[in-house]
């Protein structure tokens, strides 16, 4: 009895056997589907760019932790590790390697730790290092190494434009979806991968088949994808229906552009959405209308990654104004 | 579909390793130790002296209030002592000691008596008789019963609610009561159906105890009055306000009762103390106690005399094991963690639960990473993450706003955060400052 000493601490007594860094391999398990994907279509490209971003993302978080911040190290819990895989994911194959090592820098030094580490940070930083380079090296972030249909090996890759851009530009310059079709990819292989984009974002195949074990998982719940991608083909669609000529189909626009990725795997960021269902519900819809708009009326083609960061501001007053429902209140006496 | 409450709730691991072991009697005790706070409320007052000999269930203690009960001897012998000794709250408590008269015979007689079917008393006897027998809700939030029955002109009840969830795991105290006094238990909602007149009641039992469901709807086919409703296992839905919910889809309002909305809850040992006390004359001076743990070779539950020590339990179900850590009064969401095992069983010891090294200690604290969980797990639509947040920073007045009081403290935001922060902790620290607060602008 008397050793070893007893226990004395208050209820509860138990714990689930669900931690944070189980979470957090979750993710980086889900995303390892894509990233078959995208070596299979980049070749060893997508494996460099992938290696560079998650190494420097650990390596700084590493450094700024024990010689700027001198404080704990924390690059196991896996946080740094799916930052790196992420903006990796938003990357085009083929990218300068100093360039994906200044994103890694802004994503996880000024995004994550300056705001106090994770846990703190109000934008997603994958998506803040992203962003910081495609308004920095507009021109080197949006060439992209295409996959050709049955000739899908680096060697044989040419540079071209997404599909989103191939519309974008071709409607600016007169042109009709018609016209523009034979230039796009069929729905299938937007569907498989067989196209232009981002490292991550190729195969909606592979990112809904993530996507699906994280919902299995319950690291995230459907609400944000859902939420995001309906809201998504709700809009297009309608502009659509009005003329669909000048407005590409709600297909186009949720299997391409990173729409799935960002969806699934960077709006349900657990830190930087809010905690409610209904303010998910809100987050979401708000990440599918500015995705609309910048998409159809910006200059941009693709606008998921503005639209998730403008919206991860609203977050701290969505939680504030969406609370769950409180037990017993506003109820009306109903004694039968 | 089974009922259940619909917002948040927890699926803890049941381990009810006890469900097939009748209530054995525990041998009576050489010397009892009687807290006289084993209530909420105002302490019993002491109405014996040193040296005093005492019958088995003469009062010892006298209900020092409205919100008060009796403590009754539960053995017959000589008080040798008025002394202060730690209690499950760990603090030091006044306590009648009395040692037991090994010779009287009265303390060794079996108190089992066959069922006894005729009310005999007056619905106002009854109640009284709730009142001077020390009768306390025994599901472990120990409120004197006959403050729950002593109903208002303007308030009516339409229904009464047994208890019979015991949705904690490992406990099985109730479990087992109600498959062997079933006839006892619904003879005792009758008594009280009675005695207050009301028109029907509703046993409530999770769909974990199939066998209780069925001994009671056998039971139950000449009784059109009283119905047995199975429910999902979904923890705390033994709380009054989620079971309240669960089968009769009536809130209880954010301050109020289940008196608010028409509703009585009692539970089933409450249910079965009540039977004895009006039929038997036998006031509560024994109670059932699950004694479990995962190393426990002979855990089971027991017939156990109010008063005797916690180690006698232990003895009984075959000492200590090897590596214990930690020795939980009640059940491991709500159970209070035991300093030693000279802490004598109350009226509210619903069971003892031993745990080993591998779940003694709480994970390492990380930040938290808003994932939501402890948002959509708690039962009362609060948001626990914000409330520790708050506490931890002082602001209790915000606290307050954010509804911190109706925390039931079910534990299940700490059960669930990845980050194995301690938001309960400092939910309970928030909710006693914010009282405070309330108090001194009241």
């Amino acid at each position: 009895m008397d050793s070893p000493p007893i226990v004395i601490s208050a209820s509860p007594h138990v714990h689930s056997d669900r931690t944070s860094k189980r979470i957090m391999y979750d993710v980086v398990i889900a995303m390892v589907p894509a990233f078959l994907v995208s070596l299979y279509v980049f070749g060893i490209n997508a494996f460099i760019a992938t290696a560079t971003a998650v190494v420097s993302c650990l390596l700084f978080e590493y450094l700024i932790q024990k010689y700027l911040l001198k404080a704990e190290i924390t690059i196991a819990d896996g946080s740094a590790l799916i930052t790196g895989i992420l903006l990796a994911f938003n990357l085009p194959a083929g990218l300068p390697i100093w360039m994906i090592i200044v994103g890694s820098l802004v994503a996880i030094g000024i995004a994550k730790l300056s705001f106090g580490g994770l846990g703190y940070n109000i934008f997603n930083p994958a998506l803040v290092g992203r962003v910081f380079l495609l308004v920095s090296f507009p021109v080197q972030m949006t060439l992209w190494p295409t996959a050709v249909e049955n000739n899908t090996t680096l060697a044989d890759a040419v540079t071209g434009a997404t599909t989103l851009g191939i519309i974008k530009d071709g409607l600016q310059f007169g042109g009709t979806m018609t016209e523009l079709s034979a230039q796009l990819p069929s729905h299938l292989n937007l569907f498989l991968g067989i196209t232009g984009g981002s490292l991550g974002e190729m195969s909606a195949l592979a990112l809904l088949l993530g996507g699906l074990y994280l919902i299995a998982r319950k690291v995230i719940t459907w609400h944000i994808p859902v939420a995001v991608l309906g809201t998504l083909a709700l809009m297009t669609g309608i502009f659509w229906w009005a003329d669909s000529e000048q407005y590409a189909n709600p297909l186009i626009h949720v299997l391409s552009g990173g729409a799935i990725l960002g969806a699934f795997y960077m709006a349900t960021d657990l830190v930087t959405s809010p905690v409610t269902k209904k303010g998910m519900l809100i987050f979401a819809i708000g990440i599918g209308v500015i995705t609309v708009i910048i998409r159809l009326f910006g200059s941009y083609p693709e606008g998921i990654s503005f639209a998730i960061l403008i919206m991860n501001a609203f977050v701290p007053l969505i939680n504030k104004y969406f609370k769950p429902r409180r037990f017993g209140s506003k109820i009306k006496a109903k004694i039968v | 579909m089974l009922k259940t409450f619909p917002k948040g709730g927890i699926h803890p691991p049941e381990n009810k390793l006890t469900s097939s072991k009748p209530i054995q009697r525990l041998p009576v005790p050489k010397v009892v130790y009687v807290p006289i706070a084993q209530h909420i409320g105002i302490p019993a007052e002491i109405v014996v002296d040193r040296k005093d000999k005492v019958d088995i269930g003469q009062v010892i203690a006298k209900s020092g209030g409205f919100v008060s009960s009796n403590i009754h001897s539960p053995v017959a012998g000589t008080v040798t002592k008025l002394d202060m000794i730690v209690d499950s709250t760990g603090y030091k408590k006044q306590c009648i000691v009395i040692r037991t008269d090994a010779k009287n015979a009265s303390n060794f007689v079996e108190t089992e008596y066959p069922l006894k079917k005729e009310i005999e008393l007056e619905p106002q006897e009854i109640l009284q008789r709730i009142s001077d027998y020390g009768i306390v809700g025994l599901g472990g939030a120990t409120f004197p019963s006959h403050v729950k029955l002593n109903i208002k002109a303007d308030k009516k009840i339409d229904c009464l609610i047994i208890n019979g969830v015991e949705c904690e795991p490992y406990l099985t105290a109730d479990h087992r009561l109600m498959l062997e006094k079933a006839e006892e238990i619904l003879m005792g909602i009758q008594i009280l159906m009675y005695a207050l007149n009301v028109p029907r009641a509703i046993i409530g039992i999770e769909n974990n105890k199939k066998d209780a469901i069925e001994t009671f709807k056998k039971l139950m086919l000449q009784e059109p009055k009283i119905q047995v409703a199975a429910l999902q296992v979904k923890y705390p839905q033994g709380g009054e306000k989620q079971l309240v919910r669960a089968l009769l889809k009536r809130e209880v309002p954010k301050n109020g009762l289940p008196l608010d909305v028409g509703v009585i809850v009692h539970n089933v040992g409450t249910i079965f103390a009540i039977y004895q006390a009006v039929q038997h004359n036998k006031p509560l001076i024994e109670r059932v106690v699950t004694v479990t743990g995962k190393k426990m070779g002979k855990a089971s539950n027991f017939w156990v005399k109010i008063g005797t020590p916690i180690k006698d339990l232990i003895t009984e179900v075959g000492g200590m094991p090897e590596g214990t850590r930690k020795i939980v009064n009640g059940g491991p969401m709500m159970g209070k963690a035991l300093k030693n095992t000279d802490v004598p069983v109350t009226k509210g010891t619903s069971g003892i639960l031993v745990i080993s090294e591998d779940e003694a200690s709480r994970g390492e604290t990380k930040p938290c990473i808003r994932c939501g969980e402890c948002v959509s797990v708690c039962p009362m639509g609060l948001e626990p993450h914000l409330l520790m947040n708050l506490s931890e920073k002082g602001m209790f007045e915000h606290a307050g706003q954010e509804d911190i009081l109706t925390c039931i403290e079910c534990g299940s935001c700490s059960y669930v955060c990845p980050s194995h922060r301690p938001l309960l902790d400092y939910i309970r620290f928030g909710k006693s400052i914010v009282k405070k607060l309330d108090v001194s602008k009241n």
